[in-house]
């Protein structure tokens, strides 16, 4: 049986395809950017499950359909395909091993195979928004369902049973009553003629019946080829007769390219050409920002190469953006009234009544992404056709962009996914897979284009840079009355749409408008911010200085009224309920809400557990302390609890950090455990010394030694994580992302314990040394 | 003609003698293994064995290891089992895996030089490998295992 061949003439959900007008990207929603009309898959079951997600509203949707994703060979190998992209949270091997449970496949006799990029043929395959596992858990159910269900019915069809008397178990289809077996490599031929189940008559398993799902004991499918060097990233793909480029880019976002001398460039080793890329005018969305390649016979000589060019660049509009000035301006900007986002009550009159309050202005610089692989890819462009191998963490997005910056038809591109030496969103945008394919097709060879760390730091799609300012007004028993959140941040929405200066509801729902604390009067403002530089998508996105602020306040109160932490949280989060924050167009990462609600009993339960777990208020030694915070992002429920110790010369360290997740219903808890502890390196990395600068529109940074990023002599004495068990039909939430907003607060809170200074400028760096 | 014994078999270059080695390894001799992170020996990526020695490939030149012999991550264990390898995948370490090869390089060098190195010496001498995905207690745990095969 091989359910991968033909897909188009075998699809089975003809009758359920619906023709649709959908965004490019659904998140883009609100940008104006439309896309075609384009068949979307609408195969969600209602009748099996308890709630709904947002996979079906992606665009492109879902396809459940087991030809598309499952093959059978006759030896009894079962192959998966896996059509999310891999960059480390280990979805690779999570949706495959769906499949596999789910159609009684033995996982040692799987092989997972990558798919490229077709949203078409593999529905939705934009791998970010921590949204792989909750929008997927059912399709690949069912999709393992249905395989399961068509080798079972032609095992029957070969003994003349009933259906209903044979069963699949661990790869084989059983006919208990004459103790009959077949495998499932004997079935396969026979049951790739029979008819796809549909969806709503399939029998799933019950979970307490579940070998691999929830268990942990499965490693990572990628496991020995990364020991040994034989995974395959991006960098990693060599083609014959395939050269090698870097390209010098404008040093400002927008600027352009006045002049270039090649000559000393072509008189080193190696090279072979230099010539001019395309750019776009800004904002450039996932566009090349166009410069000068030099194309060498290595990855070596051409860096040389390039370091020999002589440039000469107009800067453009954005060559006086300078990060000091800037931020004065988000400062000012707010200390007056914005947008008003999310209003209940009158906080505005509240806080003139109150007895106390409590102000706190928060900063968080840009933050680069710096993943370990720099950006790169490989492009092999021959007339009207292109092939591209790059660690793109939309495959389906970048297969567009390829066909319409080349101005061919979407079907002549091909988009072969390698593993993402780490994504945090970089991968999102598809800049350097375009770079290659201009060059390729200019060049009539294949081209790989190699991004050093220079250039990823300086060419990034930067975190947003925001000052976030919070004013909590309390009344003479320390009860918060008012609450005004003022959030000023220039929007991702700026890099698709000129002078888009208000966040989108993307932004706006991550930690602002959603804020779950029960006060009688609430004020969410976004006053304008203008872009001076690509923004984007960085792991966590906007949770991040909005969870810093929210729950370094939490904090403030804390000390202003004179109580525990932990206690003043659970005062603010209040009483076990569902919150329903008055916001027109209340984003839910996607989420319906009555799938995905904002619980305040999930909250306040891993506030208690972490706290349980994490022996919140354990006596510590002295010069040490505690902080706890807690956040609601990518609809799961995340708190942690972090112990650091500050000697008499300012220096960190942090001895302990404990997180209890609530991600509802999940697949593998050992993924889960190894994506929180490398958030907790990730939240202490940017809280210590995370800060992209710009200079004359220019970025200040460039490589590891001054954009610096935690290393092992500084990371965590242990991290412990505690996962709380899912209630039935609890919908699975997200994983990848939720770690990392709760840690800089926690730290924050903990270095307020341990020293009575209150850090609310990021990073750290020597603020304790003072 | 610089020669060059890598991973047991004789290699020559007659190009650039300052190429980097890191990139004769990935470009001209076909062994991806070795990654690229920072080009500037700030990541440990690139880290091979040259002799006993753990050295950063992108800042070394082809030229300086003229005549010696480099153990890649591809060399390190015929069939992937060397001691670090096996740890690694016990502690399940990876997540996106891109900086391993470098890591495991920098453990499997560490032990060959101290066998049975403290929690303090392996932070230490780990410490100028970086990993973006923040496996650093796994490693930790990892090089412990196979120093100690427990």
């Amino acid at each position: 049986m091989n359910f991968i061949d033909n897909p188009r003439k075998l699809r089975g959900f003809e009758k359920n395809i619906r023709v649709e007008k959908v965004s490019r990207r659904s998140i883009l929603k609100g940008l104006g950017i439309t896309g075609g009309f384009v068949l979307a898959a609408p195969v969600m079951s209602r009748q099996a499950f308890a709630y709904e997600t947002g996979a079906g509203k992606m665009p492109h949707g879902v396809v459940v359909d087991p030809r598309v994703f499952v093959a059978v060979a006759p030896d009894g190998t079962v192959t998966i395909l896996a059509h999310r992209a891999e960059m480390g949270t280990g979805v690779r091997t999570s949706l495959p091993l769906i499949v596999a449970e789910e159609m009684e496949a033995d996982w040692s006799r799987v092989k997972v195979q990558q798919a490229h990029g077709d949203e078409v043929k593999f529905g939705n395959q934009d791998t970010d928004g921590s949204r792989s596992t909750r929008h997927y858990l059912i399709p690949m159910r069912q999709i393992g369902a249905s395989a399961r269900t068509m080798l079972e019915q032609a095992a029957a069809k070969r003994w003349g049973v009933p259906a209903t008397e044979v069963r699949a178990v661990n790869h084989e289809v059983v006919h208990s009553a004459t103790s009959r077996k077949l495998g499932f490599g004997e079935l396969a031929a026979d049951a790739a003629k029979e008819s796809v189940p549909s969806i709503e008559g399939l029998k799933l398993k019950d979970p307490k019946d579940f070998r691999y799902l929830g268990k942990g004991q499965i490693g990572i499918v990628d496991l020995h080829d990364i020991t040994t060097g034989k995974a395959r990233y991006g960098a990693d793909v060599r083609l014959p007769g395939m050269k090698y480029a870097v390209i010098a880019r404008p040093p400002v976002t927008g600027g352009k390219l006045v002049s270039f001398d090649p000559d000393a460039a072509l008189k080193v080793p190696g090279v072979e050409k230099v010539m001019q890329v395309r750019g776009w005018p800004w904002p450039s969305k996932f566009q090349p920002l166009g410069g000068v390649a030099v194309i060498a016979r290595n990855t070596g000589a051409a860096i040389k190469g390039r370091d020999a060019l002589k440039l000469t660049w107009d800067d453009g509009a954005n060559g006086k953006y300078d990060s000091v000035a800037y931020r004065k301006e988000l400062e000012e900007a707010s200390r007056k009234p914005g947008l008003v986002v999310r209003q209940e009550g009158d906080a505005e009159a509240a806080l003139k009544g109150a007895d106390k309050i409590v102000v706190g202005e928060y900063y968080l610089p840009h933050l680069a992404h710096v993943s370990m692989e720099p950006p790169v890819a490989v492009a092999d462009v021959k007339g009207d056709k292109a092939e591209i191998w790059a660690p793109v963490q939309s495959p389906g997005g970048t297969r567009e962009d390829v066909a319409k910056t080349l101005g061919i038809p979407e079907g002549n591109v091909t988009v072969n996914v390698t593993l993402l030496g780490g994504g945090f969103g970089r991968k999102s945008k598809c800049d350097f897979a375009l770079e290659a394919a201009l060059l390729s097709k200019e060049l009539g060879v294949p081209v790989k284009v190699q991004w050093t760390r220079e250039d990823d730091v300086r060419h990034d799609f930067l975190h947003t840079v925001s000052v976030e300012r919070i004013e909590a007004g309390l009344d003479k028993s320390g009860k918060v009355i008012a609450w005004r959140h003022r959030s000023v941040a220039p929007t991702i929405a700026s890099t698709f749409a000129a002078g888009a200066k208000n966040e989108a509801p993307f932004e706006l729902g991550m930690g602002l408008v959603d804020m779950p604390f029960e006060i009688a009067n609430i004020s969410c403002e976004n006053p304008e911010a203008a872009a001076f530089t690509r923004i984007g998508w960085f792991r966590s996105v906007s949770n991040i200085p909005r969870a810093f602020a929210v729950q370094s306040m939490v904090g403030e109160i804390a000390h202003a009224t004179g109580r525990d932490q932990k206690e003043t949280l659970l005062a603010l989060i209040g009483s076990p309920r569902i919150v329903k924050p008055a916001v027109k167009d209340m984003w839910n990462y996607g989420e319906p809400l009555d799938s995905y609600p904002i619980d305040t009993a999930r909250l306040r339960k891993v506030v208690e557990l972490v706290a349980e777990k994490g022996e919140w208020g354990r006596q510590v030694p002295k010069g040490h302390g505690l902080g706890i915070a807690v956040h609601r992002s990518f609809v799961s429920y995340i708190a942690t609890i972090v112990e650091v110790a500050v000697d008499d010369k300012g220096k960190l360290t942090v001895p302990r950090v404990d997180t209890a997740i609530d991600c509802g219903t999940y697949v593998n808890p050992e993924r889960i455990a190894s994506q929180i502890e490398g958030a907790a390196i990730m939240g202490l990395s940017l809280a210590k010394y995370g800060e992209i600068t710009f200079k004359d529109g220019k970025v200040q940074q460039k490589n590891f030694d001054d954009f610096q990023v935690l290393r092992m002599d500084e990371s965590p004495g242990v991290t412990n994580v505690y996962i709380v068990p899912p209630g039935p039909d609890t919908p699975p939430s997200g994983v990848g992302e939720p770690g990392v907003p709760p840690f800089a607060p926690a730290l924050m809170n903990a270095i307020f314990a341990a020293t009575g200074k209150r850090i609310r400028n990021l990073p750290l760096g020597k603020q304790l040394e003072a | 003609m610089i020669k060059v014994k890598i991973n047991g078999q004789e290699q020559s270059w007659d190009g650039d003698p300052d190429l980097p080695l890191l990139w004769f390894l990935r470009d001209e001799a076909g062994l991806t293994g070795t990654k690229f992170g920072c080009g500037q020996a700030l990541c440990g990526a690139c880290t091979v064995i040259v002799d006993k020695e753990a050295v950063r490939a992108c800042i070394t030149s082809i030229n300086d290891v003229a005549g010696r012999e480099i153990t890649t991550i591809e060399g390190l264990h015929p069939n992937g089992d060397h001691p670090v390898q096996k740890a690694w995948r016990q502690v399940n370490v990876p997540q996106c895996g891109f900086c391993q090869a470098g890591q495991i390089m920098q453990a499997a060098a560490l032990l060959m030089d101290n066998p049975k190195p403290s929690h303090d010496q392996i932070r230490e001498a780990m410490s100028g490998n970086i990993c973006r995905c923040g496996c650093y207690q796994r490693i930790e745990n990892a090089v412990h295992l196979a120093s100690t095969g427990v």
